[in-house]
């Protein structure tokens, strides 16, 4: 055909089905390990789980967290250690969703949920406070005003971290190792990896172990 | 004064008022549809070629989106008009309906159904049909293209003059093909009345397709009216007028708001009055096979069955412009002007020599067995004696 070829590359595509989502309508299912808005997660006795250790703005590549602790009210306490975030503040204009947050945190307390659909139209709301971060009191992430939410992602979502839990290692595949949290306790353990892979990284966690 | 208004027997008796207003519907009834037409063209379009690039297309405005450019159009109403200070305040007014009125006016000669009787006179579905018939589509495009041209000419700035200039020497180029390649039907049917062309191609049966209809026996003709229609309307892939990578946008850069719409809606009206004259000329207008289960004179056979023909051939055409315009890149400026120089006039016009040769030949009784290949081979002949003249790329870059 040589120059006509591309009626037939055009004519196939038709009987082909369409590659676009219906979006605001139907939504793809997201990756298990989506990056999204981070929450600040609670126990399940409503305790906040932050303890302001200030290792995720330290390691944050971008620099958008700003955290600040403080020693626990005797009468009051905050969260069950010592001390507790007291200024928690995330940059949305500057951060880049790369997650090493959740990976640095101690406490499994900040998380990254699937909520993308979070624009604001100014500045303010681009820094999104302890006030806006923390979870309500059912464990699900607080909508603010300018947020759209268009499907049921908060039902999906909270302080789920399979990436950087033990679990992440097939050797610990099956086994919890995370705390419970407000609203949803104890998390199921992640679901099995790619059954092909699994003896592979059981090699690889016994090289791990002699070593 | 009759013979001036044209063949249909409506305007053939005494004019009284209920002719008149016949007329004055059915000129309503065209604008409307063509108007529509353009809307849905323009709808059609986008989900066709969403279609073939894997996408949805317009869906929001209504169901499957078939109001998006209802909606666009509103929208350009509404937006502001703005002008150049360069410009030719009055010239650059007048272009866009210099555009738009012969793109209007080109499809009063195209029959959409048969003869019909409205109120007790008998008159043919088409708004007009004078005795020059085709002549009038040639001048309507030739009028058009003054809209263009002067429309890059008043705005008074670069790039719209670019884009006008080399519109107007494409449609120019490709109107000289487009007229030759109508003369190859021209000389078999012997008139240029368009309902007298579409009445020689009456149904008969399924073999009319391939031997009344004149896209077979005018299968050169067919093909380079469709190509240089193509360019005549500023289609891809020869919408160079518009290249925006070169020309920001061509003759309409300095348009806004409802001018600039009406260039587009010109543009697009252009493509579906081509579309219909293909229809007329080649492939048997709004002849087609009637129902047989209802009498031949029933309304569903007089006035239903040749509008649904003439709109499915239209579709389909239509169509066939889409998968055109989804398909093919653009082409270089010189090689649109080779190929309109190079082979497509010469290429017309020999054919409708040969035809004429052929038709004149099968009146006399000639013996077509010799008489054909004699054209064929002399037509060869001439084709190949008039490229020996023209220097080949080569030897232009030589030159250069």
């Amino acid at each position: 055909m040589g120059k006509f070829s591309g009626f037939r590359v055009t004519i196939a595509q038709v009987f082909k089905p369409k590659l676009t989502g219906n979006y605001p309508k139907t939504k793809r299912p997201k990756p298990e390990r989506f990056h999204g808005r981070h929450v600040l997660n609670r126990y399940e006795d409503g305790m906040e789980k932050c303890i302001g250790c200030e290792l995720c703005a330290a390691v944050c590549p971008a620099q958008c967290i700003y955290v600040r602790g403080a020693d626990n009210p005797p009468n009051a306490p905050v969260s069950p250690g010592e001390r507790y975030g007291i200024v928690f503040e995330i940059d949305y204009l500057r951060c880049i969703h790369c997650d090493l947050c959740v990976e640095a945190c101690p406490t499994e307390a900040i998380t990254e949920t699937k909520l993308f659909e979070f624009s604001f139209t100014n500045r303010q709301d681009a820094i999104y406070t302890k006030r806006e971060l923390l979870v309500d009191d059912n464990g699900r992430a607080q909508r603010q005003p300018w947020e759209l939410w268009l499907g049921d992602e908060d039902d999906q979502t909270s302080g789920w971290m399979r990436a950087t839990a033990s679990a992440g290692q097939a050797a610990f595949e099956g086994q919890v190792g995370w705390s419970g949290e407000l609203g949803v306790g104890v998390r199921a353990p992640e679901p099995s990896q790619d059954k092909t892979r699994t003896a592979e990284a059981a090699d690889d966690t016994e090289e791990v172990a002699l070593g | 004064m009759i013979n001036f208004l044209g063949a249909d027997p409506l305007l053939s008796g005494d004019i009284d008022l209920t002719v008149v207003l016949i007329v004055i519907v059915k000129t309503l009834i065209i604008f409307v549809l063509l108007l529509v037409g353009v809307m849905l063209y323009i709808w059609g379009m986008r989900k066709v070629i969403a279609d073939m690039q894997n996408r949805i297309g317009p869906q929001k405005a209504g169901p499957f989106g078939i109001l998006q450019s209802l909606a666009d159009g509103i929208k350009l109403f509404f937006k502001e008009q703005s002008e150049p200070a360069g410009s030719d305040h009055r010239v650059y007014l007048l272009a866009p309906y210099l555009s738009i009125i012969p793109a209007f006016l080109a499809f009063a000669i195209v029959p959409i159904g048969g003869t019909v009787s409205i109120a007790g006179h008998m008159t043919e579905l088409q708004l007009a049909d004078p005795e020059i018939g085709v002549l009038f589509l040639l001048a309507m495009s030739g009028i058009g293209l003054y809209g263009i041209m002067l429309a890059g000419w008043s705005s008074g700035s670069k790039y719209p003059l670019l884009g006008s200039v080399r519109a107007s020497a494409q449609m120019l180029s490709y109107e000289a093909a487009l007229g030759l390649a109508i003369v190859g039907v021209l000389v078999h049917s012997g008139t240029l009345s368009t309902r007298a062309i579409v009445n020689q191609q009456a149904w008969t049966g399924i073999g009319s397709i391939f031997t009344d209809w004149f896209w077979l026996p005018a299968i050169g003709a067919f093909v380079i009216f469709l190509i240089s229609a193509l360019a005549e309307t500023n289609h891809p892939p020869f919408d160079l007028a518009e290249a925006e990578q070169e020309l920001t946008g061509g003759f309409n850069t300095e348009y806004t708001g409802i001018r600039f719409a009406l260039f587009y809606l010109a543009e697009f009206m252009n493509v579906i009055t081509m579309c219909a004259i293909a229809v007329t000329l080649f492939l048997g207008g709004p002849n087609g096979p009637g129902l047989g289960f209802v009498a031949s004179t029933s309304w569903l056979n007089t006035w239903l069955m040749p509008i649904f023909w003439f709109f499915l051939k239209l579709m389909i055409l239509l169509y066939a412009t889409v998968w055109v315009r989804a398909s093919l890149p653009r082409m270089r400026y010189d090689r649109l002007m080779d190929f309109s120089w190079k082979v497509m006039i010469e290429s017309a016009f020999l054919w409708a020599m040969a035809t004429g040769v052929i038709v004149v030949g099968r009146n006399e009784g000639w013996n077509l067995w010799i008489v054909t290949p004699a054209v064929a081979i002399g037509a060869f002949a001439i084709y190949y004696l008039l490229m020996a003249c023209v220097p080949s790329n080569k030897e232009l870059e030589e030159i250069r």
